[in-house]
């Protein structure tokens, strides 16, 4: 809502500077987003009045005019077309700045000899003066424009773009603001009552008003004026239809738009010969009805949308837009003015179903209140007779089925303090609401008060309500700060949170950077990693941004891979990135399962390129730690079992087995899919975890192993065996013996020193007891009870 | 027998003087010292001299050994000082060359953000507790006084999930807020509460420097009896403090959230400028950093909460506008696009 100061000070006087204002406003609740200052920039122009027009001597297209200021005349070369004398006009003199017409620049005014005639100043357009793209010919002012006074005491106007929240219909308005400004700086407003004579015949003469659907229109009012006069409005009336924000068109329709924006209340004006039956409808629209909006538009209507109709076809979409058939054009003589009260929850879904926001609907869909419909009606109709003339039918037409009786609202005396937290004399409550017009009186003999709540305030309803317009007109400085006092409640816990967060830090540690992708993903994107169709079908929005954002993921891995291959391209370290995040799962009828995973990527070289490292390349066995390392920190035991996937290298997966169930997956990306999300890098490693999978071991609790007293015995063995048997079994055998604590292996061959389709394994194996220091010879039985096994399963042999 | 002792010291001591490695100085001790060198030879001959002369001879041999020892030890100590000084010269380090590359990864800034908030909560004895980013009508509106057709609904441009109920209805929505977290956890348990809710949120937005469609909320709200906006206040305030520094100044002004009353927007004095005036503050001197205020009494009785005796306040605050603010990121889209030149920065 862009409000006018000169117009706000119709009606309460601003004796505060325009910022310090705005401030107060914003703190209260209507946010002053911009402040722009009109004729700011009118330095050096002032009122003067043509003298004279004379010849050019030395052109026939220019003239010479005579601009008398007061104190002084100037005389000036002009090619304006519309200047006669005795006009008043806005005159720059030299130094003046303005904005070049033709070039849209600003530039200092020079003075100027054109065609042999010094030219002393300049009679300006609405352009040069930034009023408006008007450059056809010189800005013609009203006639009593006080001569000599410059123009921007005349003209200038502060104009405030105030951010209205959505519960204050209200301030939707001049006057509402006004309002707001008195009980802002302690003042009160001074609003006339509109009045004028009624001349012609009693308006229930004129027309009928019948309200078919009165949930949908609790107030309709009308007033008629006969033998007006169509034209523009006046100058004054058009600055301040453009200081808000609206197009001047005729001085008819300004009037509608000049006391909407003055009282908030949307009106609109029939062309009376154009209702059909002399009768008004306020019904829901009909299946096969349509109807020409004022915009030209045919708009196809149904049952949900209320119209304005005639006794035969609808003339006007209630409270969004005019019909064209009642349009009031310049023949137009007769004007039946509308000031109605429409529902707002209608008003809003028609208003969005045929994507017709206005000033008027916004103001409806807030929900204004009925009283305001014959106020605004009145002061509509004293403009009307006043800038188009005419005469007035007697009375205004008025049916209100929706008139309810307004409940005063119950204050109890604990209740401001309780809400806000600071006490407050009730001397002072009622001084606070009363600046905001509210009055109050004891409730019976108790301390609490009854409100009664002025009728545009259709936003206050309840006790909690007037807290707020307390605390907001005494300014929330004034309220303490405290810290909660009250006992902390009891903490319930939350062992995926934990684990999460756990999990984020322990692979930070292990050099991954985290990173967020968007939940919503396009369906191509997730087809490049279902070659096979395997994915549970994905979520779809019903009203996506874009296709690359349609469908929920219902996989980490289209997000990862594509953030790989944008960072491949500048980066020229290896790249190891995880994500921890949801993906979402149909379920009927219900809302998606929302699976928390952990998910990560890595390819290129180990290590930081530097004079101190070697350029290997990450490898599975890079992620396979990771994965180690987080897992025992975890302390879940986890098994990898070679495992298949339709993204990734057969032979180079392996599925993570927790709790006996697959828990994740680890494995190579297959070229292919690596191809299709443009990553040039191989390998790449990815995996996938579902970490509820984990919870139920992540949390267990532990005892810790004491350290050993008694020093143990490392015996280094190398296996021959075939290249076909997992590491992973060999260690198992070695581990069941009992006196083994530890066992790593350190090396793995196959080449030339073992035969073929053989491998050798170099084990370090850790013997060690609690209670006692081994012997060499309880060593090696043991040693020899291990190779025994190791021969029976798997027929290893020393490497010798 | 004096003068053979005078002679081996003179020789011993010279030959010592000039040795530099310790191997040529165990050479030496065994030459000058050990149990077949001359010194010994006469120590064990002391017993067949006459008794005059291995009393003098004795004495004299014995100092010889004793003088020889300490210079020994002492030359050792020369010798090893040398060495150490020789190692040293040797082993000179380029020292400005790079050092060995470790690998540490780093959070990414909105998690680090949200820990950051959540951590301060949780020290006033908030939980923290997650909750559907897909949810329901009922809780991302209706049950905040934000029924069908409200306009504050502009407030949250929905995207909406592509199904409906038997009614012909599409209820279920991507959360705009996290608000809903309010009526799921308050349906769920009795006061008091306590709790902060951190986590994702959408809107229906096209996305430019200063909007995104997916963005990070905090969601905090306590209910009991007796609390206050002052308690709101107080809280909000020491929050702002602890993350900002606590020679931030804060300051509530009414704004208008549906589901609160009263509501407030809180800001802080604007860092850049101290409240001056800056572009970053668009010359206001205050900054924007969240929405909040009193939790609504239809709230609360639509979770059987009685507002006679019960009362609480929420609050709602970005998560990327705090970084966006302290380090001067123009763009909010860099936090989902995943560039490693803009995450390895913080």
């Amino acid at each position: 809502m862009k409000v006018s100061l000169n117009w706000l000070k119709d009606y309460v006087n601003i004796a505060l500077p325009a910022k310090e204002l705005a401030h107060k406003l914003t703190m209260s609740g209507n946010e002053v987003g911009r402040i722009d200052v009109v004729g700011g920039t009118w330095e050096h122009v002032f009122i003067g009045q043509v003298a004279a027009l004379d010849k050019h001597p030395n052109a026939d297209r220019l003239k010479l005019a005579t601009i008398d200021l007061g104190t002084e005349r100037m005389t000036v070369v002009t090619g304006a077309p519309n200047l006669e004398v005795g006009q008043k006009v806005p005159f720059a003199k030299i130094g003046a700045r303005l904005i070049d017409g033709h070039t849209g620049q600003v530039a200092e005014l020079k003075p100027a000899k054109i065609r042999g005639v010094k030219s002393e100043g300049m009679a300006c357009s609405e352009k040069e003066l930034g009023i408006s793209d008007n450059h056809e010919g010189i800005m013609i002012l009203p006639s009593d424009a006080p001569m000599g006074v410059p123009l921007s005491q005349y003209l200038g106007d502060t104009i405030y773009d105030i951010k209205v929240t959505p519960n204050r219909a209200d301030c939707l308005s001049v006057i509402g603001i006004a309002r707001e400004v008195a009980a802002l700086t302690g003042q009160r407003t001074h609003i006339t009552e509109p009045g004028y004579s009624e001349e012609g015949n009693p308006i229930d003469e004129a027309i009928s008003i019948e309200i078919a659907d009165p949930d949908l229109c609790s107030r309709y009012c009308a007033s008629l004026v006969t033998g007006v006069k169509i034209g523009p409005s006046p100058q004054w009336m058009q600055q301040r239809l453009i200081a808000g924000g609206m197009r001047p068109i005729s001085n008819v329709v300004d009037i509608t738009n000049y006391v909407m924006l003055e009282y908030g209340q949307p009106l609109h004006a029939f062309d009376y010969t154009q209702i059909k039956g002399r009768k008004i409808i306020v019904r829901r629209a009909r299946n096969d009805e349509s109807l020409y909006t004022l915009d030209g538009m045919k708009r196809d209507l149904n049952p949900n949308m209320l119209v304005i109709a005639d006794e035969k076809d609808p003339i006007a979409l209630a409270g969004v837009m005019g019909g064209a058939d009642s349009e009031v054009i310049d023949p137009t003589t007769s004007i039946l003015l509308e000031s109605a009260n429409f529902n707002n929850i209608s008003i809003r879904r028609t208003s969005i179903k045929l994507n017709l926001r206005s000033e008027a609907s916004s103001r409806f869909e807030r929900g204004i209140s009925p009283e305001l419909a014959p106020k605004a009606l009145r002061r509509a109709t004293q403009l009307l007779l006043e800038l188009a003339g005419g005469k007035a039918a007697k009375g205004i037409a008025d049916v209100y089925p929706g008139k309810r009786e307004q409940k005063p609202v119950l204050l109890p005396k604990e209740r401001v303090s309780r809400v806000l937290g600071l006490e407050l004399s009730t001397d002072r409550i009622q001084k606070v609401l009363a600046s905001l017009e509210f009055s109050c009186k004891p409730a019976g003999t108790s301390r609490d008060l009854l409100v009664t709540v002025p009728y545009w305030r259709t936003d206050v309803r309840m006790a909690d309500d007037l807290a707020e317009e307390i605390a907001r007109i005494i300014g929330y400085d004034e309220i303490p700060t405290t810290l909660l006092s009250c006992q902390i409640p009891e903490q319930v816990p939350a062992p995926m949170l934990t684990l999460k967060e756990n999990v984020r830090d322990l692979l930070v540690g292990c050099g991954m950077q985290e990173v967020i992708t968007y939940s919503l993903v396009s369906q191509a994107a997730l087809d490049k990693i279902d070659s096979q169709g395997k994915l549970r079908p994905a979520l779809r929005v019903a009203n996506p941004m874009s296709t690359e954002q349609e469908y929920l993921r219902t996989s980490l891995r289209p997000g990862l891979l594509a953030a790989f291959a944008s960072n491949e391209k500048h980066e020229k370290d290896g790249i190891k990135l995880f994500e921890v995040g949801r993906i979402y799962l149909h379920r009927t009828n219900d809302l998606p399962e929302e699976r928390e995973m952990l998910a990560g990527i890595l390819g290129g070289p180990r290590l930081e390129r530097s004079w101190l490292c070697g350029e290997d390349t990450l490898d599975f066995y890079d992620a396979k730690g990771i994965l180690e390392t987080l897992f025992h920190r975890l302390k879940v035991k986890t098994d990898f079992k070679p495992a298949e996937d339709q993204s990734l290298l057969a032979g180079k997966t392996a599925e993570v087995i927790v709790g006996g169930e697959r828990a994740g997956i680890v494995g190579e990306v297959h070229p292919k899919t690596a191809a299709l999300f443009d990553i040039s890098a191989q390998p790449i490693i990815l995996f996938e975890i579902e970490l509820a999978k984990l919870l139920p071991f992540a949390g267990a609790v532990y005892r810790y192993r004491p350290i050993p007293r008694f020093p143990g015995n490392s015996r280094d063995i190398a296996l021959i065996l075939d290249a076909s048997v997992a590491a992973s079994r060999v260690q198992e055998v070695i581990e069941s013996s009992p006196l083994v604590d530890e066992v790593t292996l350190f090396d793995v061959y196959s080449g030339e020193q073992v035969p073929p389709g053989k491998k050798s394994l170099a084990l370090s194996i850790r013997f060690q007891s609690a209670e006692r220091t081994l012997t060499d010879e309880e060593v090696n039985k043991a040693q020899q009870q291990i190779m025994d096994l190791l021969q029976r399963d798997f027929g290893a042999t020393l490497r010798s | 027998m004096l003068s053979k002792l005078e002679e081996l010291r003179a020789k011993a001591i010279s030959e010592l003087d000039s040795i530099s490695d310790p191997k040529s100085l165990e050479a030496w001790r065994i030459s000058y010292l050990g149990r077949k060198s001359p010194l010994t030879q006469i120590l064990r001959g002391l017993a067949a001299l006459p008794l005059e002369e291995r009393r003098a001879a004795g004495a004299a041999a014995n100092e010889l050994k004793a003088f020889l020892e300490t210079s020994l030890a002492q030359q050792e100590e020369i010798v090893k000082e040398a060495e150490i000084a020789r190692a040293i010269e040797k082993g000179r380090l380029d020292v400005t060359l790079p050092g060995r590359p470790t690998t540490l990864g780093r959070l990414h800034p909105a998690t680090q953000t949200m820990r950051q908030m959540c951590g301060i909560f949780t020290a006033m004895g908030f939980e923290v507790v997650e909750g559907p980013e897909v949810e329901w009508d009922y809780y991302n509106f209706e049950a905040l006084n934000i029924p069908q057709d409200h306009p504050a609904r502009d407030m949250w441009a929905t995207m909406w999930m592509d199904y409906q109920n038997e009614k012909g209805e599409r209820p279920m929505l991507l959360r705009t807020h996290t608000s809903p977290m309010q009526i799921r956890v308050m349906e769920s348990r009795r006061p008091p509460v306590r709790v902060i809710v951190p986590g994702k949120v959408y809107r229906y937005e096209a996305t430019d420097a200063t909007h995104e469609s997916m963005f990070y909320q905090v969601e905090g709200f306590a209910v009991d009896k007796n609390i206050t906006m002052a308690d709101l206040k107080g809280t909000l305030f020491e929050f702002a403090r602890r993350l900002f520094g606590k020679e931030r100044k804060a300051r509530f002004r009414c704004d208008y959230f549906p589901f609160v009353e009263p509501g407030v927007e809180m800001a802080i004095d604007c860092f850049v400028c101290n409240g001056a005036g800056c572009p970053l503050c668009s010359y206001s001197g205050w900054i924007e950093i969240l929405g909040a205020g009193m939790i609504h009494p239809d709230v609360l009785r639509r979770v059987n909460y009685d507002p006679d005796i019960y009362t609480g306040f929420a609050f709602g605050m970005g998560v990327e506008r705090m970084p966006i603010l302290k380090y001067g990121i123009d763009d909010i889209r860099l936090f989902y696009s995943n560039d490693l030149r803009f995450l390895k920065q913080f």
